[in-house]
């Protein structure tokens, strides 16, 4: 069941909300981190761009902006 | 330990640090007021920006002077930016120039976890802060209640508010730091904890003088750091150290970063209060649901854009006027009153035309700035970068590319003063490269003569103008030039930088008077010195070369015409004008003409055109003049009576019209591609910092122009 649960950020739809898990290493994974993306943060999809990418996320209190690429290094435990 | 604060005698250095969007600006404007100078760091294409705050000295109260460095906005100190990069180089080496006796922390009071991420990384450092909590007001709407002196006990420094905005907290900033900060009392993130002792000590013993955690730092990062610079055998013998004991970077980086946020957010749960009730839907977040809208967001976009160039368009012209009635007037003065000769000439003619190009873009810059700086300051750019992101990426731009690539159509410099704003030193890069291939308002004149000359203003399918869809094709090639090159670009520019796109979308704020002054301010500036010597000095080259020639050739033009005969054949005025058109043929500007000839004969191009496109290069605009002399107008200001020349000249060999349909549009697509603007090419070489960007634009675009322009002469010939 909790298997399930687990995907990555670039998954998720508007509105949807998660916690991360833990960021595939690597020097992105660190930049994710000092701006507050650290595991056991809560993480609410805000909205996605028209086109489609990129999108909008909720975390630490305020609005991070990031690719589809980027968000798949997120892990996350997705809520229901 | 860090060294006590600097007093009398040596300078007292303070460094300004902060998250990006934290309202650092601003506090460093409430501070220095104008005192402030822009510079750069050594080697490196970030803006270095200082200024000086008056204090008083706590015990004397004489005045005592703090100069303050403001760091460009960054999350952490870790370097994987330039701009960490260099922040990292004046806060971790102690050798630095720059290094400071004391830092002034901005964190963003509604998102204190980040702000204080590095801010704890400063203290750990050991160096002597004071925190400022900026924007509380906005924090209180999102329900946010923070204890200060509860936060100040907790790290165990100096914390108070600041409204950089309504100037509040200024004063007692000043006080505290006139009265010496201490280096903070505690570490917070004991490193021993994550590295083995031995390691450390092994490396203490090369700096000596660095906390655990600036002996942590320069574990980990090696290159692009000034100290191992300096001293390059000590970067070997840590990177030997690693090996030796199995050190693993990441992962202690990781482990770290995790306990420092684990901290952190022990003291934020116990200073910061959260009061629910009041935390209620922002209104940042309702604004964004029309801003981001998928139809009404590009909507609202093009609807800003298309309000900033008419209002750009509308007010500009007034002021340029205006600048241009003011030198010709000074002209007129001069000749009436200076006595005629040589350095009147050079005066007028070449120094006084030169500073009048340089001066008459400032309303256009001023304007365009205004608008760049309030789209940035309110935190709309971000959303524009959001909603263009997807669009942009394939051709290697990013959505902050837009609003410079746009600002283009106006004019290429502020444009390219603009690109700051590009957060990718790549995308960065490319934007600057392509930019000028928009057809800006100078190209409008060229187009205007040569379209009327060579385009029938018939009606096709009864509606269309043709010349006004020729000149419409003008525009649209110039932005499909722009797109296609910075296609091709990408694959070719290496930047030493990695490019993140992750940005944080700031909440909207009310404009700042102070911030868009002061950005008007810097841009002018930088455009009036930098750019306006070069300018000014090309101008004086294409002087001469256009009012000089070898010697004896000028008198003996005058001598020929100044005989009975032409004297009644022709008005005084028509006179003056055949000798002005004589002599710019016989100029050195002549002579270069006649060099380039071979160059430019298989466009289509004589070397009349060849005199014009050399001119031009003060302004394309000046193609206009250059052609109203040489084709000896009654009346240079008039393009009717220039068009009428231009349209009757004929081969003198051949006896055939010189501007047929081929060469005009030959010209038109040399004039659409080709880099002719000095203005631009200075802006390019103070903005990338290397004389090797503007020489390859120069390049590419000449190569460009001149095979887009022999296809389609040959062609339509």
């Amino acid at each position: 069941m909790l298997i399930a649960l687990l995907t990555s950020l670039d998954k998720l739809k508007k509105g949807e909300r998660g916690t991360i898990i833990s960021l595939n290493e690597g020097e992105q994974a660190l930049k994710f981190m000092e701006m507050g993306c650290t595991p056991g943060e809560e993480v609410v999809v805000d909205s996605i761009a028209p086109l489609g990418d990129p999108m909008a996320i909720i975390v630490s209190g305020y609005k991070l902006v990031l690719r589809r690429s980027e968000a798949a290094l997120i892990n996350i435990e997705k809520s229901l | 330990m860090k060294k006590k604060q600097a007093r009398a005698g040596k300078p007292f250095k303070v460094a300004l640090l902060g998250n990006p969007n934290s309202g650092k600006s601003t506090l460093f404007n409430a501070l220095t007021g104008l005192n402030q100078h822009t510079g750069n760091y050594p080697g490196v294409t970030v803006d270095k920006i200082t200024g000086e705050a008056i204090l008083q000295d706590d015990k004397s109260g004489a005045p005592l002077t703090a100069y303050i460095l403001d760091l460009p906005g960054t999350y952490s100190l870790y370097p994987k930016t330039l701009d960490e990069e260099v922040c990292y180089n004046v806060i971790c080496d102690d050798k630095n120039p720059d290094c400071p006796d004391a830092a002034i922390i901005v964190a963003d009071a509604t998102n204190l976890r980040r702000s204080l991420f590095l801010a704890t990384q400063v203290f750990d450092l050991g160096i002597p802060s004071v925190l400022v909590l900026n924007m509380i007001d906005f924090a209180k709407a999102k329900g946010l209640h923070i204890d200060e002196e509860k936060l100040s006990r907790s790290l165990g420094i100096p914390v108070l508010s600041t409204n950089a905005r309504k100037k509040t907290g200024i004063e007692a900033l000043k006080k505290i730091l006139a009265s010496g900060l201490r280096p903070p009392g505690k570490t917070l993130i004991d490193v021993k904890k994550f590295i083995e002792p031995a390691l450390l000590d092994e490396v203490r013993l090369m700096f000596p003088s660095k906390t655990g955690y600036g002996l942590y730092q320069a574990v980990n990062n090696q290159t692009g750091i000034s100290h191992f610079k300096t001293e390059p055998q000590k970067a070997d013998k840590i990177k030997e150290l690693i090996k030796s004991y199995h050190y693993e970077k990441h992962k202690v980086q990781t482990a770290m970063t995790i306990e420092r946020y684990k901290f952190i957010n022990d003291i934020v749960r116990d200073c910061v209060l959260v009061n629910e009730e009041e935390k209620r839907k922002s209104l940042s977040a309702r604004i964004d649901r029309a801003l981001t809208h998928r139809v009404w967001g590009y909507f609202i976009f093009l609807l800003i854009l298309f309000l900033i160039f008419q209002s750009i368009f509308f007010i500009a012209p007034y002021p340029m006027k205006a600048i241009e009635f003011l030198f010709v007037k000074i002209s007129e003065a001069g000749r009436n009153y200076l006595p005629p000769g040589e350095l009147t000439s050079l005066l007028i003619n070449g120094i006084l035309a030169g500073l009048s190009g340089v001066v008459v873009f400032i309303p256009q810059i001023a304007l365009l700035f205004a608008f760049i700086a309030i789209l940035e300051d309110t935190g709309y750019m971000a959303r524009v970068s959001f909603l263009m992101d997807k669009l942009m990426r394939p051709v290697g731009l990013n959505g902050r590319s837009v609003i410079p690539l746009m600002s283009g159509v106006a004019c290429a410099v502020p444009a390219i003063l603009g690109t700051r704003v590009i957060p990718g030193r790549k995308e960065r890069l490319i934007t600057i490269l392509v930019t000028p291939f928009m057809s800006c308002s100078a190209r409008l004149p060229v187009y205007t003569l040569l379209i009327s000359l060579v385009i029938p203003a018939t009606h096709t399918y009864g509606y269309f103008n043709l010349q006004g869809i020729a000149l419409m094709a003008l525009y649209l090639l110039g932005f499909i030039a722009a797109i296609s090159v910075a296609a091709i670009l990408k694959f070719f520019i290496r930047v030493k930088e990695k490019s993140y796109f992750v940005m944080e979308m700031p909440l909207y704020h009310l404009p700042k008077l102070s911030v868009i002054g002061v950005s008007i301010y810097q841009k002018v500036k930088v455009f009036l010195l930098e750019a306006g010597k070069i300018i000014v000095i090309i101008s004086i080259i294409l002087w001469f070369m256009a009012s000089h020639s070898m010697p004896g050739v000028f008198s003996r033009i005058e001598k020929q015409y100044n005989n009975r005969d032409t004297v009644q054949k022709y008005t005084p005025a028509q006179l003056n004008a055949i000798v002005s058109s004589d002599k710019l043929k016989s100029s050195f500007a002549g002579k270069a003409g006649r060099v380039i000839e071979p160059v430019i004969k298989p466009l289509g191009f004589d070397w009349k055109i060849g005199i014009a496109l050399i001119t031009s290069f003060a302004a394309r605009e000046v193609f206009v003049g250059t052609m109203g002399t040489l084709y000896s107008a009654d009346s240079q200001d008039n393009t009717m009576s220039i068009r009428q020349k231009m349209a009757a000249a004929t081969d003198p060999h051949t006896g055939k019209k010189e501007y047929t349909a081929a060469t005009g549009i030959s010209l038109m697509l040399f004039y659409a591609f080709a880099m002719q603007c000095m203005s631009t090419l200075a802006v390019v070489y103070h903005e990338t910092k290397k004389l090797k960007w503007p020489i390859i634009q120069f390049a590419f675009m000449g190569a460009l122009a001149w095979l887009a322009s022999f296809v389609a002469y040959h062609i339509i010939k």
